[in-house]
């Protein structure tokens, strides 16, 4: 699925630079814990997360991770945008809560992980 | 190849600087991409711990065409009991930490698992300092 169609069906912004809309994920991981996001090993994933901080995208930077959205329209610094940035990551920030996110997109054909 | 970072206690802005900048520097080197994750998840916990637990803490990184040897040593107040700390889910962290996305004591362990060779001492009231090895190849 590619991110716009993700942010399209999230109804999320993309909060980091242009270019990120055509990449293509295939599956997805939800979770708040970055300890046990960083157990686990991703390739075409994007995350899901209420966590709004450095750490959330420190650790997509070390996992691999290609996609990331916030739930819930947190509050998103602009560290956290230039971090996303500097690491080729799209960042999206959605209304809807972690568990609705969660729902549409695996509705939508998002693989779950685990 | 040698490289070292310091790390700040309490600094959750920074932890996790070293392990970028580590990263950045295993993949100009070709490294392979499962190994570079292996390593700098095992860092980025480690910088996390120093961050959480401790008051201060060096990095010290070297790179051979065989072995990528990472040591973190820390000023703080140490691990009594080390043996209850490797245990998934200990964990001592404060509420601070946890909203941060860490302290659910999954650290250690995970640091065990993406290390080839794995070593952590400490003295209580000092500090702790653990050594994280992993081989290029094998
Ligand atoms: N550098 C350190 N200095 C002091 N105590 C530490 C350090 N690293 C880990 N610990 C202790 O070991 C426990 C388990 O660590 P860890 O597995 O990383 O889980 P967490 O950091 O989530 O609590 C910590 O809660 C803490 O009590
Ligand atoms: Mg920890």
């Amino acid at each position: 699925m590619k991110v716009k169609e993700i942010a399209e069906r999230t109804g999320a912004r993309m909060l980091t630079g242009n270019g990120g809309s055509s990449r293509e994920v295939r599956f997805a991981f939800s979770s708040d814990l970055m300890s046990d996001v960083l157990t686990r090993d991703y390739e075409d994933a994007v995350l899901i997360t209420g966590l709004s901080n450095l750490q959330a995208i420190r650790t997509a930077e070390m996992s691999d991770i290609g996609v990331v959205i916030i739930a819930r329209n947190k509050e998103v610094g602009r560290e956290m945008v230039a971090l996303a940035e500097r690491n080729e990551i799209v960042l999206l920030k959605s209304p809807l809560s972690l568990f609705r996110i969660s729902g549409v997109l695996y509705e939508a054909g998002l693989k779950p992980l685990f | 190849m040698e490289l070292s970072y310091d790390i700040g206690g309490g600094d959750f802005v920074n932890a996790g600087r070293a392990s970028s900048a580590v990263k950045g520097i295993l993949k100009q080197l070709n490294i392979s991409a499962v190994l570079i994750k292996r390593v700098v998840i095992a860092l980025y916990e480690a910088e996390v711990n120093v961050a959480a637990h401790a008051s201060a803490g060096k990095i010290s990184v070297s790179i051979t065409k065989d072995v990528i040897r990472i040591n973190i040593r820390d000023k703080g107040p140490g691990i009594a009991d080390i043996e209850l700390a490797m245990q998934e889910g200990y964990s001592t962290a404060s509420k601070e930490v946890r909203e941060m996305g860490f302290g659910a004591g999954m650290g250690l362990p995970n640091i065990r698992k993406n290390s080839d060779t794995f070593n952590i001492s400490s003295t209580p009231g000092e500090g702790t300092e653990l050594e994280i090895i992993n081989r290029l190849s094998n």
